[in-house]
């Protein structure tokens, strides 16, 4: 790898904000690596936006440490405005504008960068290149967003929730759009509630909750870090289940009920699931369902907070 | 990658958006186009030239009607005594004259109707000549209906200033409040553009609608009324001008800091229906006591409506219109100066 690979493109370090008596952020540190993909996870309500609007220079911290691109926005805001590019959550555009109107108005705020038409193609927005922005789907208007960020062709992109509130199929394309760009060697900062999509964009993972950063890692490692690498569930209707004899039996790590189902972590799903079939069956419970899955960024949320990432 | 052109400045582009948004919003373009027209039309039916009024009388005998007909603005009918009467009773009629058994003349009106006691003076007047009276003095009518001195004429002037006032501070203000609500702003200030452009962007918008905000009006006036435009025409054209940018400076630091539409409104009602009705659009401002006339001499609708009226009706060039120039670009510096300073720009 080339040395400028391995430079910090964005370092943040003990940053604190509070809103009236709401502390919105606290503490935090970061540092996202040249070339890489970094995501802040975390429920609605952790800090992600206000942490990464703090960085985008749009949010004044109270306190902390912001270096991006080697540079800081209290001196350096001109230049750094022309190297980022950065998508917004809740953005509307001008709904009067079509899609080419819109990318040449963003187009003309930067000294350099892909042309509007250029920018069309790399979001395939192509045959919506006249249309009004009020007349796209939710997902046209985040690859739109998405090409709004990319016209001045930034060193660090800065992309906040890219896909709530969208489709599954809409989820899709715009994580192999965000795909394309880590192969062309962007550096990308991103939020999200979505496990799955940190596990499968991100290089790195900073989990949030209350303002605070409670792991960071690469989702390996962090899901290796629970010491658990599968779960299993299962639930045995209205039969009461002795959890003690489930729990002493080798490999399981750690048992808890939720909504009328056991949840087991475990280490080596092929031990665990004969020996639980033989332990209920010696008990004489009826399986009613049972399902593995294995562990996710999701379970590591679980694991340190207790709660799940969507639990309002 | 396209070549760079001056249609790819930044300004250029966020006052095309304005454009955009404005001509593609197929109500605001309505109701911008047809109130100065339908203003126009209103103003057309209440001062359109009439005749002047021709009173409709009775005389009972044949020698009363010949010696009243003498007179143009009467419109004189012979009718039966007992017709007449009841012509005169129910108004159908102003007045009826007829002879009295002593060979007097006997008027028959309702002295409280302003029609009967004119339609009283015109009949004597024209009996008393029929029958030999002269006038001690010659006389002619000089009449004044001349262009440049009717109420029309102070009026157009004063609906100018105003149609620039609202535009200038209603267009702005409602879409900073829309693009603050919508965020738009905030994305926009996340790119690296230079912020007083946004704001610019803004006056420049007005200046291109400059033509229709008064061209409309002015040129209603002009055509069917004939109201003069006496000084030099860039004079106005430069006061115009300068009025636009002034108020929509102004729009911009109403709009500084509001965040909903609501706020908004109130907060422009608030701008300028004092100046409606202090700057003498409809009556002549010199009407207020003279305590408050410096207030009311700095306020920009003010410097509008008097450069615009000493231009077009008493024919004042640059030189004469200076003062009021200074005034409104004092609003235009101070209110963009304040706008850019105060501005939220999320």
């Amino acid at each position: 790898m080339p040395p400028s690979q391995t430079k910090a493109a964005l370092r943040v370090r003990n940053l604190r904000k509070t809103y009236k008596d709401v502390v919105a952020v606290d503490g935090v540190d970061l540092e996202v690596r040249s070339g890489e993909c970094f995501g802040l996870l975390g429920p609605n309500g952790a800090g992600k936006t206000t942490t990464i609007e703090i960085c985008e220079g749009l949010t004044e911290a109270d306190s902390g440490e912001v270096e991006v691109l080697g540079l800081r926005w209290g001196s350096d805001a001109p230049i750094l405005r022309q190297k980022l590019g950065i998508q917004l959550q809740e953005t509307q555009l001008a709904e009067k504008l079509t899609v080419f109107e819109t990318l040449r108005l963003f187009r003309s705020f930067f000294r350099q960068g892909p042309g509007a038409e250029e920018a069309i193609r790399i979001v395939q927005l192509e045959e919506k290149r006249d249309a009004r922005v009020g007349a796209l789907s939710g997902g046209q208007k985040q690859r739109l967003a998405l090409a709004c960020a990319l016209v001045g062709d930034p060193d660090l992109l800065f992309l906040d929730e890219p896909t709530t509130g969208l489709d599954p199929q809409a989820r899709r394309q715009l994580w192999e759009l965000i795909e394309e760009f880590k192969a062309a060697g962007r550096t990308i900062l991103l939020t999200t509630h979505y496990m799955d999509e940190a596990e499968k964009l991100c290089d790195r993972v900073a989990i949030m909750d209350h303002g605070k950063v409670i792991a960071q890692g690469t989702p390996r490692e962090l899901i290796a870090s629970i010491g658990v690498e599968h779960v299993v569930e299962f639930s045995a209707g209205n039969a009461t289940v002795d959890l003690a004899s489930i729990g002493r039996m080798a490999g399981i790590r750690d048992i808890r009920t939720e909504n009328g189902s056991v949840l087991l972590q475990v280490t080596e799903l092929h031990r665990a699931v004969p020996e639980l079939l033989d332990e209920l069956g010696r008990q004489g419970v009826p399986l009613t369902e049972l399902r593995t899955h294995s562990a996710t960024l999701e379970d590591v949320f679980v694991h340190l907070t207790g709660r799940h990432l969507r639990d309002e | 990658m396209s070549k760079r052109g001056c249609m790819d400045h930044a300004l250029v582009q966020l006052t095309l958006m304005r454009m955009r948004e404005f001509i593609r919003e197929p109500e605001a373009l309505f109701w911008s186009m047809i109130f100065p027209l339908a203003l126009a039309a209103g103003l057309g039916i209440a001062f359109r030239d009439r005749p002047p009024e021709v009173l409709k009388i009775a005389a009972v005998t044949p020698r009363l009607a010949e010696a009243l007909r003498q007179e143009k603005l009467l419109d004189v009918m012979q009718l039966p005594p007992r017709v007449a009467e009841q012509f005169v009773r129910t108004g159908k009629v102003a007045l009826v004259a007829e002879p009295a058994a002593d060979g007097s003349v006997v008027y028959r009106y309702d002295d409280t109707n302003p029609e009967g006691r004119q339609a009283r003076m015109l009949a004597d007047q024209a009996i008393q000549r029929a029958f030999g009276r002269q006038d001690a003095i010659p006389d002619r009518d000089q009449v004044m209906r001349e262009p440049g001195s009717r109420y029309i004429d102070f009026l157009i002037p004063g609906l100018i200033g105003m149609g620039i006032m609202g535009n200038s501070i209603w267009g702005p203000g409602f879409s900073i409040v829309d693009a603050r609500r919508k965020k738009l702003m905030k994305r926009i200030v996340a790119t690296p553009m230079p912020k007083h452009y946004y704001l610019l962007s803004y006056l420049l918008w007005r200046m291109i609608l400059l033509p229709v905000d008064v061209g409309v009006p002015l040129g209603f006036g002009v055509w069917v009324f004939g109201v003069p435009l006496r000084g030099p025409f860039m004079a106005l054209v430069g006061t115009c001008v300068l009025a636009t940018l002034a108020f929509s400076a102004g729009g911009l630091l109403v709009a500084s800091r509001v965040r909903t539409i609501e706020a908004a409104s109130g907060l422009m009602n608030l701008t300028m229906v004092p100046m409606w009705i202090l700057s003498g659009v409809f009556f002549s401002s010199q009407r207020f006591p003279d305590l408050v006339q410096p207030v009311i001499q700095a306020l920009p609708l003010t410097a509008v409506i008097d450069a615009l009226r000493a231009n077009m009706l008493q024919g004042a060039g640059f030189a004469q219109m200076a003062p009021q120039a200074g005034v409104l670009g004092a609003w235009l510096v101070v209110c963009f100066g304040l706008a850019l300073r105060l501005f939220r720009w999320r």
